[in-house]
């Protein structure tokens, strides 16, 4: 595979509907082969922006290139790639084979070429005994299923996915989530992938480009976005539970706020510690030492339990230490109960700081 | 008491209901005294249709006929007069049919294109067109009778059956219009996307994709034109001429006629016949029409 070689380049692309601008000077260069997934919460404009690159939305600036062609302008069927939707889209009144083979005769490709790819994509994707079937005789998942189908038989080298696995149930979902990551192992076709769960996101991703109000806010990959979120919103969107913070001011080293004064040595600034500046200091629930364990902790607080969640495999406990509320993730095994007296403790290097008035990372 | 239900006590199972609850005497009564006043004069119509002239001047409208006979139909049909021609009806009812026909054909043909247009291919304008397309509907048939007399014959057409199938076509498009992309739209956009990126084109879409999901929008245009069409007066009395008059207009014809005897019989059968179409398309379609909305037929 050609690492060099860029499959999709968005350049300065806008995009106005009226006033609304839906997406705002967005740049964004994804590599051949490459996993990226688009991750943001409802109206961030993820799926506009597949929109334009499928061609199914005219832009109203800037440029889209595809396999190194500049196909702004282009049909969605020009376009070279293939896209599944979230309410799959099947054709209702045709087969499934006729879903299958409706995009290769439109581009009119001889006979036994359409039945060469349609058996191909069925076996890849074990649909073969549902192919003389419509679409309402078909489960969601086997819908699904049929959906990546049309685009695997197109032969394209970039798939579209808009929340494929949103209607389906949880189980399902997991389970189809694993079929597109092995598909994408064996094709190593460059996949754009809109979602708004962050499960999928961390799963699936080379890279994560997290959305808002029609800007990227970070595109890194899981691990660096889930370890080093470069701003507020992306430490506070990724993670469940969500991320603690407490606000306070930040002196060089030194952290102070209702929790008292804590010093953060050991923490990797981006920068260099700023003299004083207002600050937020955030701290994933799994990061957080309990018990005995938090005695070996540079940074120690005392709590009281205040609410507990059991799932089985952890437990999450809502602690109170010094007025300010800290979601902790604890054992499965845990036996806590509201009111019991909780010793907690964390590492700075754990730690995430976040200047209060431009909410990036320090 | 069976073995399951023994060890229970109070109320189990479905709760009873009374037949005869006050409720369900007011509704049913009420609607069986709604369905008897629209009855009612359907009965006298059958009835003294099949009556001869002597028992009907006996004056008993509501009884049934002593003697029936299918002469009032015979003459309502093919020999009732209308100024100098005397074959009944019949005429006028193939001039109907021939009206009707190519209307109901062409305005749904256009009007199923436009809303889908409409509806799916947001060209620019298209707003402006739908709002001008929509006031179309609200203005009076009586404004534009005149200026389409004299465009119908700038074009040579006035006074002939297709002139009259042009005005038909051009009155059902707004509503039809409206019709198709009010249901086109509620179709799942997806859908239409999906079928762009596998490289359909306009006429592609429409026809292979929107069409056959559309088969219940296409018999309520249907019932609505038929209707509408075969029971027109106005457009059938002014854009056509006595030899091409539609049904309607012949009925008028026969039922007001001064001289000679009302023969009421005859009237009732006319005008029996002459509302058989409309009643024939409700009975027939009706069902396919419930069973397609119902059915949800969209999703997939």
């Amino acid at each position: 595979m050609n690492a060099q070689m860029n499959s999709v380049e968005i350049k300065n692309l806008d995009l106005h509907f009226g006033a609304v601008k839906v997406l705002q000077d967005l740049n964004l260069t994804i590599g051949q082969g490459e996993f990226l997934v688009l991750l943001g919460s409802s109206g961030c404009g993820k799926s506009t922006l597949l929109n334009c690159i499928a061609g199914l939305l005219d832009v109203t600036a800037g440029q889209i290139h595809i396999g190194g062609k500049n196909v702004t302008w282009a049909e969605p069927s020009d376009r070279g790639i293939g896209m599944v939707f979230q309410s799959y889209a099947l054709y209702p009144q045709m087969t499934v084979e006729g879903n299958l083979s409706f995009g290769l005769k439109n581009a009119k490709v001889p006979k036994d070429e359409i039945a060469k790819r349609v058996a191909r994509a069925a076996e890849v994707l074990q649909i073969e005994p549902l192919l003389k079937r419509k679409p309402a005789a078909l489960s969601g998942g086997q819908r699904q299923r049929v959906a990546i189908g049309r685009a695997l038989v197109r032969d394209v080298d970039v798939f579209l996915f808009d929340e494929p696995l949103s209607n389906l149930d949880a189980k399902l979902r997991a389970d189809l989530r694993v079929e597109i990551k092995q598909l994408h192992q064996t094709l190593g076709n460059t996949m754009i992938y809109v979602t708004h769960d962050q499960i999928e996101a961390m799963t699936l991703a080379d890279r994560i480009a997290i959305m808002k109000g029609g800007r990227v806010m970070q595109l890194d990959s899981p691990s660096e976005i889930y370890n080093r979120p470069r701003n507020l919103y992306v430490a506070e969107f990724i993670g469940s539970p969500t991320m603690n913070m407490v606000d306070g001011a930040l002196a060089a080293t030194q952290f102070s706020s209702p929790l008292g004064e804590i010093s953060v040595e050991g923490y990797a600034f981006d920068g260099g510690a700023p003299d004083a500046t207002p600050a937020v200091l955030g701290i994933r629930p799994e990061h957080i030492a309990s018990g005995a364990a938090a005695a070996q902790m540079p940074i120690r607080l005392d709590s009281t339990v205040e609410l507990v969640e059991p799932l089985g495999s952890d437990t999450l406990a809502r602690v109170n230490a010094n007025g300010a509320p800290f979601w902790v993730r604890l054992d499965g095994q845990a036996t806590l109960r509201p009111g019991d007296a909780l010793p907690i403790g964390f590492d700075p290097a754990r730690i995430h700081l976040f200047d209060k008035a431009s909410e990036e990372r320090l | 008491m069976d073995a399951v239900s023994a060890h229970l006590d109070g109320p189990q199972g479905p709760k009873p209901r009374k037949r005869f609850s006050r409720n369900n005497i007011i509704i049913y009564g009420i609607l069986g005294m709604v369905a008897l006043y629209y009855l009612l004069p359907l009965y006298v119509m059958v009835v003294t249709s099949l009556k001869g002239m002597p028992e009907i001047r006996m004056g008993n409208i509501f009884a049934p006929p002593v003697e029936i006979t299918f002469e009032p139909w015979v003459k309502a049909w093919s020999e009732a007069c209308t100024g100098l021609n005397c074959d009944g009806l019949s005429r006028g009812f193939w001039n109907s049919v021939q009206i009707t026909i190519p209307s109901v054909i062409v305005s749904i043909a256009i009007a199923s294109v436009n809303g889908y247009a409409l509806a799916n291919w947001r060209f620019k304008g298209a707003d402006v067109f739908f709002a001008i397309l929509i006031f179309g509907a609200f203005i009076p048939y009586q404004v534009m009778l005149y200026p389409l007399v004299i465009m119908l014959r700038e074009l040579g057409l006035y006074g002939s059956l297709w002139g009259l199938v042009i005005v038909h076509s051009i009155f059902g498009m707004p509503i039809l219009t409206l019709l198709f992309r009010n249901y086109f739209t509620s179709l799942p956009e997806e859908l239409f996307k999906a079928a762009r990126v596998d490289g359909a084109g306009f006429w592609q879409i429409y026809f292979q994709i929107m069409l056959p999901m559309s088969l219940p929008i296409f018999v309520v245009a249907m019932i609505l034109q038929v209707t509408g069409i075969w029971n027109d007066f106005l457009f059938g009395v002014i854009y056509t001429k006595p030899d091409l008059y539609p049904m309607t207009v012949q009925l008028n014809n026969i039922v007001n006629s001064v001289q000679g005897v009302k023969e009421y019989n005859v009237n009732m059968a006319a005008t029996l016949l002459t509302g058989l179409v409309p009643l024939v398309i409700y009975f027939v379609s009706g069902k396919l029409f419930v069973r397609g909305i119902a059915a949800g037929a969209v999703k997939g």
